[in-house]
């Protein structure tokens, strides 16, 4: 387990007091709290180094984009990206996915082709696609789950069977907490002429990633949910695919040469950089990165799992509460349900107790009918999280049944 | 610091428990539909109006889509209104809408959710399916959600 005492004095938010108890914060499958180390980057950098990138004659602007640059390499670095051209910096997953659908989908999908989701994926991987089937009159398909909540693979080995052009699919769950075989999902993908793109939301802050070994095309990241500020992300790709889609955004820094009537683009990864980017973000996220690396990313995964199991085991004593997912091959996320008491006034209950966790369909809403259920409570762990937290978490569930009357 | 008992009063409790009025309603010459996109409560409303008076009234919540808030709120609202003549209704609408927003307290057994005002997050939950019937009496066939209606 993490030396959690150490790492909460890292976190001033953690400090606050709820209630007046500790904040217990079991929500980081929305948004992780952030290290004074990062805060402190984002001060550094506007104290010290603000410019505009790529651009400046002088050595601020020199500085300014030599952090910005240098937060690419660390993002490349961190999840074995094929080369720091590879990276894109984006404001997160969702926009790194539209990335993917708006450039590379709309020059490659077209009217009767196939475009492949899953039944777990967050609506961020959905609904960009389903645009894009609708503009192109192309086919979404969406893959059934099993019962215990992990993509049929029967069904998968189906929905390719269409020879869709391209597949989608979360590394890890952010309502089941399942780990996906990636590697072999991009495999089999792969052999149906597909390219492959993973939402990788919930793993890069949980997991030891490795877009090479997962041999996918595209890798889509967020910085908010590992320690790094909102508005931080990246697209991982290919850099062959990246030469040749079309731009997304058009503006400045993306151009090469523009010319009264049409334009020529800048290299990757600036070709899909247009406008002024988000630097303290992007600087910010290095320092998030640097954080995770010092703990060891199989650390930081093996203390999630051991929090997530000991919570799976501490709740399942209580008569009533059904947990969701599969039993193994899980992240740090809980989802649960507490005999007919709803999940939105399980959370409001919690709350009183500074117990943070989320309520709702986790903008999954095709996962919850197939699940049955309107919405879930869900509890999910971070390198800050300890024994402690699931106490009171377990502490303020059964405090919720002797209110609402579940028999016990 | 607010208890929780003061949200989660006997009267709630045992509304979510037990709803009243929580039928469909065959009779039915006015419906809506009610969405809380934000935690997924959903209510589907049942009025039958005869002439200016609401002759009888029903709701449904589609299985576990409601939390004891919105669920309590909408059957203590159909006993509230029931037999009452349309603009009593939405008198009683605007007291209740007024009692969340911060004002005095609604009359009757609908004060009972005077603690929801210490819980902004649930305010929407309550107003649910008030807002479904104004939708209902006003006839608009439009479903009504927690995120189009501006004044929730």
């Amino acid at each position: 387990m993490l030396d959690t005492a150490k790492i909460r004095a890292d976190f001033p938010i953690l400090e606050r007091q709820e209630n007046g108890r500790r904040l217990v914060y079991l929500d980081n499958a929305a948004t992780s709290q952030k290290p004074r180390k990062v805060i402190d980057a984002l001060v550094h950098y506007y104290h010290f180094h603000n410019a505009n990138v790529h651009r400046g004659a002088y050595a601020l602007a020199v500085e300014a984009t030599d952090a910005y640059e240098a937060a690419r390499t660390a993002v490349a670095r961190f999840v074995n990206a094929w080369a720091r051209e590879g990276v894109v910096f984006t404001r997160g997953t969702t926009e790194s996915i539209n990335l993917v659908a708006g450039s590379w989908g709309r020059a490659n999908v077209g009217r009767g082709d196939t475009v492949v989701v899953t039944a777990m994926d967050h609506h961020s991987n959905i609904v960009p696609w389903q645009i894009l089937c609708q503009e192109k009159g192309a086919t979404l398909r969406m893959v059934e789950i099993t019962k215990d909540g992990r993509i049929d693979l029967i069904d998968y080995a189906r929905a390719l069977e269409t020879k869709p052009k391209l597949v989608a699919f979360p590394y890890v769950s952010n309502s089941l907490g399942t780990v996906n075989p990636a590697a072999q999902l991009s495999k089999l993908a792969h052999a149906a002429g597909a390219v492959t793109v993973v939402d990788g939301a919930q793993s890069s802050p949980h997991l030891r990633v490795d877009v090479q070994a997962l041999d996918c095309d595209f890798y889509a990241l967020s910085g908010h949910k590992m320690l790094a500020p909102m508005g931080s992300g990246a697209l991982i790709a290919r850099p062959a695919l990246l030469e040749e889609m079309p731009p997304y955004h058009g503006g400045g820094e993306m151009i090469e040469r523009v010319w009264d009537d049409r334009s020529s683009w800048n290299r990757i990864p600036h070709k899909f950089e247009g406008g002024t980017p988000n630097v303290e973000a992007a600087v910010g996220l290095a320092a998030a990165i640097s954080y995770l690396e010092t703990l060891g990313m199989e650390n930081v995964a093996a203390h999630e799992q051991q929090l997530a199991q000991t919570a799976i085991e501490r709740l399942s004593e209580i008569e009533g509460v059904n947990v969701y997912g599969p039993r193994d091959h899980r992240a740090g996320v809980v989802p649960f349900t507490y005999g007919d008491v709803h999940p939105h006034d399980l959370a409001t209950i919690l709350d009183r107790d500074g117990v943070c966790i989320r309520a709702g369909h986790h903008c999954t809403q095709p996962l919850m009918r197939r699940l049955g259920v309107a919405a879930t409570a869900r509890a999910s762990f971070y390198i800050y999280n300890d024994v402690d937290d699931i106490d009171a978490l377990v502490t303020a569930v059964r405090k919720a049944g002797e209110l609402f009357g579940v028999p016990a | 610091m607010t208890d929780l008992t003061e949200l989660y009063q006997q009267v709630i409790l045992d509304h979510n428990r037990n709803p009243r009025n929580f039928k469909r309603l065959d009779s039915a010459n006015r419906k809506a539909e009610g969405n809380n996109p934000l935690c997924g409560d959903r209510i589907h409303l049942y009025v039958q109006l005869d002439g200016d008076t609401i002759g009888d009234i029903g709701f449904q919540m589609p299985q576990g889509s409601g939390c004891a808030i919105s669920k309590a709120s909408a059957s203590l609202m159909t006993e509230a209104v029931k037999g009452k003549p349309v603009g009593e209704a939405e008198t009683m609408f605007q007291a209740f809408r007024d009692m969340l927003a911060g004002g005095t307290n609604a009359p009757g057994k609908l004060a009972a959710f005077s603690g929801v005002r210490a819980f902004p997050s649930r305010i929407k939950c309550a107003n649910l399916g008030w807002h479904a019937l104004h939708a209902a009496l006003q006839n608009s066939g439009d479903p009504v959600t927690t995120e189009s209606a501006r004044d929730f």
